[in-house]
């Protein structure tokens, strides 16, 4: 059978530049270069590349860059040269079209049709580098009145996760990518005063110290549960859905169990990962009340207690359930989130944007009057600081970074995490390629993106006049629609620019 | 004496260390494609990188205080510096014996024999002034200099 | 403290910097029968093939007696001591005292009775001058005879084959360098001379110098006949220990001497081939004739004799050779006879390569590497740290053998240790 598949990506090599000293050829995991002893010369071979740069920002010379293939399909927008070539595969294959990272389709980005306010003259701007600016969030449930008693606080409180900035590692497992980039995140976590969190992988041995800014997560498959496991972090996430593959569980192939995965998570080595999409015990929303006071009794009440949904249609009435059934924090993960693994079309058809959905359940529960009782953090589509002021601005208490945190360790979005062939050390657990990336470089990395990010959003806060992020939190009136349909503008709950 | 320490866990096998070393003992030390593909002789890499995957580290001449090089150099060519405490091989007066491969425990001396042949071994990149050129081209910091 | 040694190669110049190292400002007398600023006696065939100036055979920059505060009695013979008096004679009558003697002699070319070097035209190769003599009378196309294979004799052979001389080689073993060679590798170098000329007649010595006053052939004791216009013996060396004759220092082959390289007299050291220093591998006392060895030992009996008190831990046989480009690499016991020692042997005709290495109980105590040299140096340290080698056994011959294939936390101590101290 004629093998129709043409390359994605042509490998440019310059050949005055080119010494021939073989670091492409030892550093592609897909084999892309390799060396002829007859010619005594670097070959490279197209159809294996995947736009994940290693080579390029590897070569001693700058000797290489990566373009588009030129093979030229006839203009059509409908049946574009990628739709087409999707087609082929299944043809040969039968199979499911497996990707990783977050959707990349050209939906609208909601973030670049928000502006920010700044002040002017009747409320001055504040200089961040003169004025204290607090940007200290408390995730966690709050009470709805604060009793004092002889000049001293009366009410409880319940716990709450103290974040010195209100962006949080987002939660990518074992399994699907590196411990080194578990220890990465971990300890970039712990210098900048937030939080990280496992994933559905379980927490490795060598991670328990990180434990007070570790939140555990536990999801349908259950990896790595156990009494130990739930103490050891500050916090504990349900798992209900995830934003790239709502409805459908997580899914690690059997390639990427190798004996630490296999013993972190509790499952035999080399099986594959396969979560069930519900978790077993949850039909209604009264279980997963039950299941937050197992996880709360468990944790002898002393952790806040989460639940990651998925951001779909009904996503607020969801919410306001969720919220109902005891839960401390409700994270929103938007059709934009990343994953190691996921069936294509799940990742780019199914979901909501993160924005709309935000507005909505943070409006939804305002209205209701339950705001205090959760907190929100938003997942997905977060790619830097003006994003975390625009999404805190419609409502959110913290966001999670997942996708930009692993572009901080080296990511380039080739997409072809689910290979376990990342050339970067991240998405992979083959030892060869997991040891590129050092945990001290990646925690440094990583931990410098926090501390740029606080001080961006520490000058944006001051051109809108604001120094504490809790005036700018819901604080819709900051945020202005710029090339959005009314519609758009009443469901974020802002007005347009200009008015 | 600061010297170079690999670490054998962040060691990606990918031997930049061994191109920045022939380019910082070439001619041309800031012309990585001039070093290659101009200059007459290249020279040899005075670092080995020994690989067996997943494993790979760089190993180069340790500046032993020591050195049993420098006793059985029967030319008197290779020498101990007593103050840098540097250990070089004074090329115009090596006859190529090897008797310092013979007693060198870690293996750390080539034979170069484009021309005359001179033992050739790492240096600390001393000429440079810098630190050496192998430690600060690693992209992903698995060699340290550093005094232990 | 007036110090004074008698020698003016490695082990004098060994001992000149060990006691340097502790004592800067003390005299330090240097007496020498050689009137040459000390040199690198295994390059006198480098300067016969034209390879090194007389200059660039120095061992030590022209400077080092002045950097140093040596004074040095050049081109005169010390041949007598006086324990008692602490005193040596030289032969031109000159008496120097001292309070710290090390003797340092070297070796002298092994001649036997029927080969003396009566007429002219017979030689040894063992120093400057030998070779200074040799050079007015080898020209190309003139014929030698060269008894023994062995380095001395080879690498005679291999300077004069340079010079365009026809030579024939006299060796009474079954294989040339029979001292660290085995059969196999030692026909692997013997095709490589060969092919360069040389010509070789084994299992047999000279019996009868033939010539008058002038020596013009050699009858071998298997009865052929050799014409030649000149003649090189090269035999074997013997610790010249004619200095301490009548002497109450103790001998066995060579001078004896303890591990900080004194002997039986107080004061009185001996270092480098004309002394005894313990052999790792053999465990025992034995001659080492070996530059390495010599200058370490030097350098040791320089400490001692300088006070800092300084063992010296034993060396063995190790030599790095080279004929026509073609180098070896050996060390230690190389033609093992019991069944304690287990030989891995490789051998590669096609690229004139052999490796052979053998252990004695896991623990390696020889090898020979042919033209295969690179990194030679791992299996000496493994010998003299007399590492067992029972869990990388199988990888020890490969060509990339190297720390990688050693035992991680092993490699790790050796490794990020910083080298070897004193």
């Amino acid at each position: 059978m004629i093998n129709y598949s043409t390359p994605e990506f042509l490998i440019e090599r310059d050949r005055n530049r080119c010494i021939d000293c073989k670091v492409c050829v030892r550093q592609c995991a897909n084999e892309a270069h390799s060396f002829d002893e007859e010619e005594q010369k670097v070959v490279s071979h197209d159809e294996k590349c995947v736009a994940c740069h290693r080579c390029v920002v590897m070569c001693p010379t700058h000797a290489l860059t990566i373009k588009r293939f030129p093979l030229e399909f006839r203009q059509n927008s409908l049946w574009t040269g990628r739709t087409i070539k999707d087609i082929y595969m299944q043809a040969e294959t039968g199979g499911i079209l497996s990707t990783g990272m977050g959707n990349d389709k050209p939906y609208p980005i909601y973030w670049d049709h928000m502006l920010l306010n700044a002040s002017q003259v009747t409320n001055p701007s504040i200089d961040p580098l003169r004025e204290p600016m607090e940007l200290k969030t408390f995730i966690g449930r709050k009470p709805d009145r604060l009793e004092f008693k002889d000049g001293k606080l009366a009410t409880k409180l319940s716990t709450q996760l103290e974040l010195d900035l209100p962006v949080i590692f987002s939660a990518m497992s074992y399994g699907s990518i590196s411990l080194n980039a578990h220890k990465s995140l971990a300890k970039a976590s712990q210098v900048e005063g937030t939080f990280w969190n496992t994933g559905e992988g379980g927490l490795h041995r060598d991670l328990y110290e990180y434990g007070p800014n570790t939140i555990v997560q536990v999801a349908s498959g259950r990896f790595g549960v156990n009494p130990e496991y739930l103490n050891a972090g500050a916090a504990i996430e349900i798992k209900i859905g995830q934003g790239a593959k709502p409805g459908i569980g997580g899914h690690l192939p059997g390639e990427k169990v190798d004996w630490e995965v296999s013993k972190t998570r509790m499952i035999p080595e080399g099986t594959d990962a396969i979560s069930p999409a519900p978790h077993h015990d949850i039909y209604s929303i009264e279980d997963l009340h039950q299941l937050i006071f197992s996880l709360k009794e468990a944790t002898n009440y002393k952790k806040p207690v989460g639940v990651k949904i998925a951001a779909v249609h009904n996503v607020a009435a969801i919410a306001s359930g969720i919220a109902r059934a005891g839960a401390d924090f409700i994270t929103l993960d938007g059709f934009r989130g990343g994953t190691g693994s996921a069936p294509l079309r799940t990742r780019d058809s199914v979901g909501i944007p993160i924005e709309l959905a935000l507005a909505a359940v943070d409006t939804r529960l305002r209205n209701e009057g339950i705001r205090g009782s959760v907190s929100i953090i938003s997942a997905s589509s977060i790619r830097n600081s003006s994003d975390v002021v625009k999404a805190i601005a419609l409502g959110a208490d913290a966001v999670y970074i997942g996708t930009a945190a692993l572009i901080s360790l080296g990511c380039h979005v080739c997409q072809k995490c689910n290979t376990g062939k990342c050339n970067w050390g991240i998405a992979t657990q083959n030892p060869n390629l997991t040891k590129r990336l050092n945990p001290e470089i990646g925690a440094q990395r990583a931990a410098n993106l926090l501390l740029a990010w606080k001080r961006e959003i520490k000058e944006m806060l001051g051109g809108m006049g604001i120094n504490a992020l809790e005036s700018l939190r819901g604080n819709r009136l900051m945020l202005r629609g710029i090339g959005l349909s009314d519609r758009d503008l009443k469901i974020l709950g802002i007005n347009a620019a200009g008015e | 004496m600061k010297k170079v320490y690999a670490k054998e866990e962040y060691c990606l096998g990918c031997r930049l260390c061994e191109v920045h070393c022939i380019v910082a003992h070439s001619d041309y030390k800031n012309d990585i494609v001039k070093a290659f593909k101009k200059q007459e002789q290249r020279p040899l890499p005075r670092v080995i990188v020994e690989e067996n995957r997943p494993v790979s580290f760089a190993l180069q001449c340790r500046h032993c205080e020591d050195a049993p090089c420098t006793t059985a150099c029967i030319t008197g060519a290779m020498q101990k510096d007593p103050v840098t405490g540097v250990v070089t091989c004074e090329e115009s007066r090596c006859v190529g014996c090897w008797t310092c491969i013979l007693a060198c425990p870690f293996g750390a001396i080539a034979r170069n024999e484009q021309g005359k042949k001179v033992a050739s071994k790492c240096d600390l990149c001393s000429e440079l002034g810098d630190i050496p050129a192998c430690v600060k081209n690693c992209p992903n910091a698995a060699m340290v200099f550093e005094e232990r | 403290m007036k110090y004074v040694i008698v020698g003016n190669s490695a082990a004098a110049i060994g001992a000149v910097e060990g006691i340097r190292k502790v004592d800067k400002d003390s005299p330090i007398t240097l007496i020498s029968d050689e009137p040459y600023h000390t040199y690198s006696r295994p390059l006198i065939s480098y300067y016969l093939a034209g390879k090194v100036s007389q200059e660039k055979m120095y061992y030590r920059n022209e400077d080092f007696y002045q950097v140093n505060k040596v004074e040095t009695i050049l081109g005169v013979k010390a041949e007598g001591l006086d324990a008692a008096e602490k005193v040596v004679t030289l032969l031109n009558g000159q008496k120097v005292g001292y309070d710290k003697l090390l003797i340092a002699t070297g070796g002298k070319p092994f001649v036997p009775p029927n080969l003396i070097l009566q007429k002219s035209g017979m030689y040894s190769f063992i120093k400057l001058d030998d070779v200074k003599e040799i050079e007015k009378i080898a020209k190309s196309g003139s014929k030698t005879v060269i008894i023994g294979a062995g380095l001395i004799g080879l690498k005679a052979a291999e300077g004069l084959a340079k010079l365009g001389v026809d030579i024939t080689v006299v060796e009474l073993a079954n294989r040339v360098l029979s001292a660290i060679l085995d059969e196999e590798a030692a026909a692997f170098v013997q095709d490589n001379l060969e092919e360069h000329g040389i010509k070789f007649e084994l299992n047999t010595t000279a019996d009868k110098i033939l010539g008058e006053d002038k020596v013009s052939g050699v009858v071998l004791q298997n009865g052929k006949e050799l014409e030649c216009d000149f003649l090189i013996v090269a035999i074997g060396v013997v610790p010249n220990t004619d200095l301490v004759k009548g002497s109450e220092v103790k001998l066995n082959r060579g001078i004896v001497v303890d591990e900080h390289m004194e002997t039986n007299v107080p004061g009185v050291y001996a270092a480098g081939d004309v002394s005894e220093g313990y052999d790792t591998i053999y465990k025992q006392q034995r001659v080492l004739p070996i530059l390495p060895n010599a200058y370490r030992q030097g350098e040791n009996a320089g400490k001692n004799m300088a006070g800092a008190e300084s063992v010296y831990a034993g060396g063995f046989a190790m030599n790095s050779i080279g004929f026509f480009d073609y180098p070896m690499i050996t060390a230690g016991i190389i033609k093992p006879e019991g069944d304690e020692f287990e030989s891995l042997v490789q051998s590669d005709p096609a690229c004139k390569s052999y490796k052979k290495i053998v252990l004695r109980q896991d623990v390696i105590v020889g090898f020979i590497y042919l033209n295969k040299v690179d990194r030679a140096g791992i299996i000496t340290g493994l010998i003299s740290d007399q590492v067992n080698v029972s869990t990388f056994k199988q990888a020890l011959l490969e060509d990339d053998f190297g720390y990688i294939d050693f035992p991680v936390e092993e490699r790790k101590v050796r490794m990020l240790k910083g080298g070897r101290s004193a």
